[in-house]
């Protein structure tokens, strides 16, 4: 029997039993919206199989049940006893017509007209009537069944007053349907008449059903469990027999050796299944579509072997199905469509499967006519799931978003192909129920992306085995683009910047993690104390101050400085053996990174098994794993690591737009006042956070409470170095650099101001070192930027003691959540907002900001960015609005440009305020109204 | 209280004058303590422990018991008691809780003791609040008290901050 039509057979078999199930619930609780509609999918699952495989009798029979269904759904009909009854004779019938099917490989002959009649005069008139049906019902239950087959009409309505007659050979069918034809199908077995299977189907329920046993995944999991240790118990046996020479029992040994090795793969292999399985049937289902729909299609499957676990790979079956259906169905032009928009003639669907980054990833993509925002719009309001004030505020992406709702749908007609609006509602539904998570990118015109990510926590992957201190760890090779052998006579020698270690590779500098530091795995020595007793070589030489020769001097300065810097760096006392040392490139999305671990072993494939709950908060284990010896290890999660050492870019977001736009963001000029301080390396501080550049004669520096402070403008303002300073000189005139914070004032000493530059700042390597935000290329050379949030804390607090909020009464305390996706305005801005009395909580995207209102935290004041990937400010002030617990939060938002038509659009999603962000006087004094206002108005 | 006499032993009670329940007991920082034996599924002495970093104090690390991953907790820094002496002996007792296998380090397991359900009295409320958290009662035994340690509890991190 074709494969096929029996999975249909074992799949109709049991959602037929489902719905026997369900239907008696729904009786008794007619109101259960989640169990109609679930019902609703059921049907429409079948419904939509029939018609794929041409099965007309039984799609047309499915049909109707599925008209009342939706009915009930959408509460043009009350659920009655009456009309449950009525859907349940309906799938009888069904039943009746799958088991000549099963038994002949065609659908019995004959017609349910009267059974169509009487669902569909349910449909129509409502309650659940068994009563005849009227000429019109039964002309509308024909025009139903005929949408999948046209020609049937005249030659069905022969056999339908004729059941009995139905032991007619196949023939007649075939001239019904003439799609049939074209299927290579044996002859059926004209033996049975169509009425006389129903009690047949009692006793022999499905023998095809039959032939596949379903298992329980326990089962399964506990059969691999005793096989591990088979496994481990042979690893043993021949442990020893190696150990003894000619020994009797070696080849017997040998002989369970090959049995426990063929045992363990079977085992596997009963729950991976490549993911090729769930496409088999959709080859046949685009072929049938392109000739019911006359377009030209061509599906191209890559990936095929891709191994998914058994389980998530059923549950997603019907979610591709239907995707693929709608991109073939609703994507793609019709042949002439695609010639006149000057594309090939044929249409392609692409679907793809890979692993990446942990995830299963299958992509399905059309080179279509993409969504039409303003086709969904309409819809959308024609559904009365937005409004058109709230369209109007929405992205495209987000508009296209809808299409996932349930009861939505942009086919004009509801086809028996789809169109009821289920499809990807179902999609959504299934795929987050095994903790996927489905996107989709569209272009008008050019075609429809959809991109699911299924988690892999089931899966086998193949690890490399690395050790690091003793302990082993296996990271998933998915992520290793390779390994590099450090050693500090080679090509490869780690190199720090400031204690950051990095590594020349092929003209590119990779950021370097030691998973020795990473995972405390030894106490490091505190990278930041490093203020060793170089004061006295440098004093003399310093009061030079910032002449003429102060280039030259500062350089001798810098590697002092730059020995120091060494020998203290975390890793490098620990990791003694530094020259010999192994990187593991990793790569996740789009950053690279290197992983430095003391050895690399063997590559092994490994079961992902889920850490204790107890220890899911650690981010840098994905699961872990025993492995061949027996040993449990940890399996390092690239993710994690990338985003616990700074990388923070990650956002999951994959659609290039958002991307590109970030990439800009990211890149905006800023002004940056350049100087030296410490050591050669420039230093880097945003100008619009200087109050005023001074140079203070140092005969006029006095000490106060162990701290250098000066008389400035009739207030003391404390003097602050930069950390690893040598204290200040006798005499001279020294550059400070002054932040002004309302009344007061800081000045931090710095050893020369070489510039001002304009520039679009990136900062590429976070810096572990306290003070520093971290470095970027500022006018061609590595610069640290410092972090003045810091300084100003340290010199503030020490300064006012507990009093450093007076400024801002009102500001004390008060939660403020800062969202911006740079990391560099975040270390910015929230420092400078906890000087001034506030409780700062910065996220980096929307989507944490959604998070820390679903885990129940309150703020006073919400402080948004605009620009950022996934999604942007517009949309989460409109999320927050709309429907959460922070609706009545204040919105500020942030951003670095502003036009009026943004502002206008900030005060229609329910931004109070629009601030630029590098105008720190104003957003404090914004921050400060907001929250008077709204304290007012309390 | 009463759950516990709920899951009583179906072995028949040789005393008299009451039900029983069977208890593992063992013995930390010279405390008797005792779990019901329904929920032990293995003890063991001596194995192979991988050392979890980052993860809290007490996770003494992970380890392989038949194919399955164990995790090891330290049930002395878990109690917030002196860590076990260097190189001194322990026993771990495996119990099984929402699905997932815990080995809990103790510094010696005893015999299994049928105690009387008469016998069981409340935390006084004096114990260390600690103790008190994790514990299910104490059984009055004629050579000492026996503190009942609830597992489920014990492990239940949901609740760390509140512990």
């Amino acid at each position: 029997m074709d494969d096929l039509l029996s999975e249909f057979l074992t799949e109709t078999n049991e959602g037929l039993a489902v719905l026997d199930v369900e239907l008696v619930k729904l009786e008794q609780n007619p109101n259960d919206v989640e169990l109609l509609s679930s019902i609703f999918r059921l049907m429409h699952t079948i419904k939509g199989t029939c018609g794929f495989l041409g099965l007309p009798r039984l799609e047309s029979v499915a049909h109707a049940g599925e008209n009342i269904m939706d009915k009930f759904r959408s509460g043009d009909l009350v659920v009655t006893p009456g009309g449950v009854s009525l859907i349940l004779e309906c799938l009888d019938q069904i039943r009746v017509l799958l088991v000549t099917l099963e038994q002949t490989e065609s659908e019995p002959e004959g017609e349910d007209t009267d059974l169509i009649a009487r669902l569909n005069a349910a449909a129509e008139a409502g309650g659940g009537s068994n009563d005849e049906a009227s000429a019109e019902d039964l002309e509308a239950a024909f025009a139903a069944a005929s949408v999948a087959a046209p020609t049937e009409d005249t030659p069905a309505e022969a056999p339908a007053a004729a059941e009995p007659v139905a032991e007619a050979e196949a023939a007649p069918a075939e001239t019904v349907e003439p799609k049939k034809v074209e299927e290579p199908k044996p002859e059926p077995e004209p033996k049975k008449a169509a009425a006389t299977p129903a009690p047949a189907a009692k006793s022999e329920e499905s023998s095809v059903a039959n032939q596949t046993i379903r298992v329980h995944v326990d089962l399964l999991e506990n059969l691999m469990t005793m096989v591990s240790e088979l496994v481990l118990t042979r690893n043993q046996l021949l442990q020893i027999l190696r150990g003894q020479k000619d020994s009797e029992f070696a080849a017997p040994l040998q002989r369970l050796n090959h049995v426990v090795s063929e045992l363990q793969e079977g085992v596997m292999k009963t729950r991976m299944q490549p993911i090729g399985n769930a496409w088999a049937k959709l080859p046949r289902i685009i072929r049938d579509l392109s000739i019911e729909l006359g377009k030209k299609i061509d599906l191209v499957m890559k990936g095929a072997d891709t191994e998914l676990d058994r389980q998530v790979l059923e549950l997603i079956k019907d979610p591709l199905t239907h995707i693929v259906r709608n991109s073939a169905d609703h994507g793609l032009e019709t042949t002439e469509g695609r010639i006149e928009a000057g594309k090939p003639e044929v249409g392609k669907v692409i679907l793809e499967a890979f692993h990446e980054g942990g995830h299963i990833i299958i992509r399905i993509s059309d080179d279509g006519r993409g969504l039409a925002a303003e086709k969904i719009k309409k819809k959308v309001i024609d559904n009365g799931l937005a409004t058109e004030a709230e369209l109007e505020t929405m992205t495209e992406q987000q508009i296209q978003r809808f299409i996932f709702k349930p009861g939505f749908s942009t086919a004009a007609v509801v086809t028996s192909v789809s169109g009821r609006g289920v499809g990807m509602d179902v999609v959504r539904t299934n795929i987050e129920k095994i903790g996927g998570t489905i996107d989709l990118s569209s272009v008008e015109g050019k075609g429809t992306t959809l991109t699911i990510k299924i988690p892999l926590t089931l899966a086998i992957v193949s690890a490399l085995i690395v050790a690091c201190a003793g302990e082993r760890f296996a990271i998933p090779q998915i992520s290793v683009l390779e390994l590099v052998r450090a050693a500090s006579n080679s090509d490869n020698t780690i190199e720090r910047i400031n204690g950051t270690p990095v590594l020349r590779l092929r003209n590119r500098l990779l950021p370097l993690v030691s998973l020795r530091t990473l995972m405390h795995l030894d106490t490091p020595a505190e990278p930041t104390k490093i203020d060793v007793a170089t004061d006295q070589v440098d004093a003399p030489e310093a009061e030079a101050g910032a002449g003429a020769g102060a280039e030259a001097e500062a350089e001798v300065k810098a590697e002092v400085k730059a020995e120091v810097a060494v020998t203290p760096a975390p890793a490098e006392a620990a990791e003694k053996s530094a020259d010999d040392q192994f990187i593991v490139v990793t790569q996740v999305g789009n950053y690279t990174f290197g992983l430095i671990v003391d050895r690399v072993f063997d590559t092994e494939e490994i079961v992902v098994k889920p850490v204790a709950r107890i220890l899911r908060d650690i981010q840098m284990f994905s699961g872990n794993t025993i492995l061949g010896d027996g040993s449990v290890v940890m399996i390092l999660d690239p993710n994690g690591i990338a985003a616990a050492t700074g990388e923070v870019e990650l956002a999951e977001d994959v659609d290039d737009a958002a991307t590109e736009r970030h990439a800009t963001r990211a890149g905006e000029a800023v002004s940056m006042l350049v100087f030296r301080a410490v050591e050669e390396a420039p230093k880097a501080v945003p100008l619009n956070l200087v109050a005023r550049l001074e140079e203070i004669d140092l005969t006029k520096v006095e000490t106060s409470d162990g701290q250098y402070v000066v008389q400035y403008r009739g207030q003391i303002m404390p003097l602050i170095q930069m950390e690893g300073a040598e204290g200040l000189k006798e005499k001279g005139r020294q550059p400070v650099l002054v932040f002004a914070d309302n009344d007061r004032v800081m000045g931090l000493v710095v050893d020369e101001i070489v510039d001002i530059v304009e520039d679009r700042v990136k900062v590429e390597l976070k810096s572990k070192r306290t003070g520093y935000v971290g470095s970027a290329v500022i006018a061609g050379r590595a610069t640290d930027i410092v972090d003045v949030g810091h300084y100003l804390t340290n010199a503030l607090n020490d300064w006012f003691g507990g009093e450093s909020t007076e400024a801002f009464e009102d500001a004390n305390g008060s939660r403020v959540l800062l969202i911006d996706d740079s990391p560099f305005f975040r270390n910015l801005l929230s420092p400078l907002l906890s000087v001034a009395g506030y409780d700062v909580t910065a996220v980096e995207s929307a989507h944490n900001a959604l998070k820390l209102c679903e885990d129940g935290q309150d703020f006073d004041v919400i402080i948004s960015d605009i620009e950022m990937p996934g999604m942007n400010g517009f949309e989460l002030a409109e999320a927050i609005k709309n429907n959460t617990r922070w609706s009545d939060v204040p919105l500020v938002a942030l951003s670095s440009f502003a036009t009026q038509k943004d502002f206008a659009r900030g005060r229609a999603v329910g931004f109070l305020d629009y601030v630029s962000k590098s105008d720190r006087e104003t957003l404090l004094n914004t921050l400060h109204d907001t929250l008077n206002e709204v304290r007012g108005a309390a | 209280m009463t759950q516990m006499s709920e899951k009583q032993s179906t072995k028949d009670a040789d005393m008299t004058d009451g039900e029983t329940q069977d208890f593992v007991t063992f013995t930390i920082a010279g405390q008797l303590f005792g779990i019901p034996v329904l929920q032990v599924q293995d003890v063991l002495s001596s194995y192979q422990i991988t050392r979890i970093p980052l993860a809290p104090p007490e996770i003494a690390g992970s380890l392989n018991l038949r194919g399955r991953v164990v995790t090891a907790v330290d049930v002395r820094i878990r109690l917030g008691l002196e860590p076990r002496a260097e190189g001194a002996e322990s026993m771990s007792i495996v119990a099984e809780t929402e699905g997932e296998l815990y080995s809990l380090m103790v510094d010696s397991v005893g015999e299994v003791l049928p105690l009387l359900t008469g016998n069981h009295d409340r935390n006084p409320p004096t114990l260390d609040a600690k103790l008190r958290a994790y514990s299910d009662g104490i059984y009055r035994l004629d050579d000492g008290l026996l503190v009942v340690l609830d597992v489920k509890r014990l492990l239940d991190y949901g609740h760390k901050s509140a512990a």
